[in-house]
């Protein structure tokens, strides 16, 4: 599936579009890691927890649970809540 | 002036990326080398000792999660390590945590050519023996119930987070080591990490809590001193301290500090080859505790006699309305034989202080907030 990639992690992928293939968000994130190591974990903590600030869109749907099945066809995006000074 | 054909390196991090001060053998003279990670938060940047030239830098920015990069150029290059510190799955029924950043970076013994040690916020220790490319958790610390008791939560830490920080190894043995926390006091080991004991007894604590236990310890910066490895001197929330192993209770040497600047700051530096020399840089701990230079006049404190007595090192320095804050990472000293300080203040500015902090000059001015200031030698 097509994923967006924001600026702050495209140093890992030299590309604004990847793909990557997973069931589910968390596989999704372990296939890009595969793919660009050490992206996942500035995501994506320990916990499997979604870092504070990160999001992510699939299909244009806010979701938050990285167990939240995929689809082939999906299009998922990386966005940052940009904040801070 | 002392004259030396030493190459120094002055290695700046701030919260919007690090620079690399490369000095004259006079320490006159210092050529920029930076932004890198311009945006990125870098708590600490280090230069290995053991070989003079390869660089680990603690980053994270606002928005993505905690990394260290390493360079083996002098910066013209990074990689990112493999396996970042982070924390273990959750374990003795301890809740899980994720490192926020991490905060401290010390080289290992010099007989330990790729060991490092890592502190995190909140307060976790990591070793690397590849150089700082993996990074396995010190489960002793990290998923102790005893020591996550003492931890506290996020909501008792210091501002941006609680802190464990001053990872000391012994230059006589690799498995001696300490550490601080803010808060929960410091800690030694003589296992190389296996199996830990409190050093806390002498440290005060706030009106009102119990200082026998680690919780309620503060120590802002913990120094042990090159020439005798058996001193140690630290300070804290609560005052400036020395301890002389093999002994266990700290003195409190800032009670002879002048009583109108006290004996409150961050930053603790030891001198490389007289145990009994000794800077601080204090802060004001009145009232809402400003932690900015008493008065608005910035000095260095230097005691000459292990803290028996203190004098006053300004020259150079601002006179009047200089509100500076210098955290506990943004001081130290070289190991030339006349050591110069060297300072950075949150408001971006960096300065030395020739032959032992006697003389005051600036070196930059308008850099993003200062978090740490380390002076290293170049192969």
């Amino acid at each position: 599936m097509k994923v967006l990639v924001p600026g702050a992690l495209r140093s890992y992928t030299d590309a604004a579009q990847v793909e990557a293939a997973g069931a589910t968000l968390l596989a999704l994130f372990a296939d890009l890691d595969r793919r660009y190591p050490g992206l996942r974990f500035r995501v994506v903590d320990e916990r499997q927890q979604l870092r504070p600030n990160m999001r992510i869109f699939v299909n244009g749907l806010g979701v938050r649970d990285l167990e939240h099945a995929l689809r082939p066809d999906d299009f998922v995006a990386i966005v940052l809540a940009l904040s801070g000074g | 002036m002392n004259s030396s054909p030493t190459r120094l390196v002055l290695l700046v991090a701030t919260r919007k990326g690090a620079w690399l001060f490369h000095g004259d053998t006079r320490r006159d003279t210092w050529t920029i080398d930076g932004p890198h990670f311009l945006g990125h938060t870098l708590s600490h940047l280090r230069l290995d000792p053991r070989d003079g030239r390869t660089l680990l830098a603690a980053a994270k920015t606002g928005h993505l999660g905690p990394t260290v990069f390493r360079s083996t150029d002098l910066g013209k290059t990074w990689k990112e390590a493999r396996q970042p510190p982070a924390f273990d799955q959750a374990s003795n029924g301890l809740p899980a945590r994720a490192v926020d950043h991490t905060f401290w970076l010390t080289p290992g013994h010099a007989s330990e050519r790729d060991t490092w040690y890592a502190g995190t916020s909140p307060q976790g220790l990591f070793r690397s023996e590849d150089g700082g490319v993996s990074w396995a958790p010190l489960p002793a610390i990290n998923d102790d119930p005893a020591f996550r008791e003492w931890m506290g939560t996020v909501q008792d830490g210091t501002p941006d987070g609680p802190k464990l920080h001053s990872i000391i190894v012994d230059p006589r043995d690799p498995a001696h080591l300490l550490f601080g926390m803010s808060g929960g006091g410091v800690h030694e080991s003589r296992d190389a990490g296996r199996s830990w004991t409190r050093l806390i007894d002498g440290m005060q604590v706030v009106e009102g809590f119990d200082a026998t236990t680690p919780t309620f310890h503060d120590p802002h910066c913990v120094r042990l001193c090159p020439s005798n490895p058996d001193r140690l001197y630290q300070q804290n929330h609560c005052g400036i301290y020395r301890l002389d192993r093999p002994g266990t209770t700290w003195q409190r040497i800032g009670r002879n500090m002048p009583a109108d600047v006290g004996d409150i700051g961050f930053p603790m530096v030891v001198h490389p080859h007289d145990a009994d020399t000794a800077w601080v840089f204090p802060m004001d701990g009145t009232d809402v505790w400003p932690r900015t230079s008493p008065a608005g006049r910035p000095a260095a404190y230097m005691t000459r006699d292990g803290g028996g007595s203190w004098a006053r090192l300004d020259q150079g320095l601002p006179t009047q309305q200089a509100w500076w804050t210098v955290k506990r990472q943004a001081m130290t000293a070289d190991a030339l034989p006349t050591p110069a300080l060297y300072l950075g203040t949150t408001s971006g500015e960096l300065w030395i202080g020739h032959d032992g902090g006697s003389r005051w000059s600036r070196i930059a001015g308008h850099l993003p907030e200062i978090y740490a200031v380390e002076i290293a030698e170049l192969a």
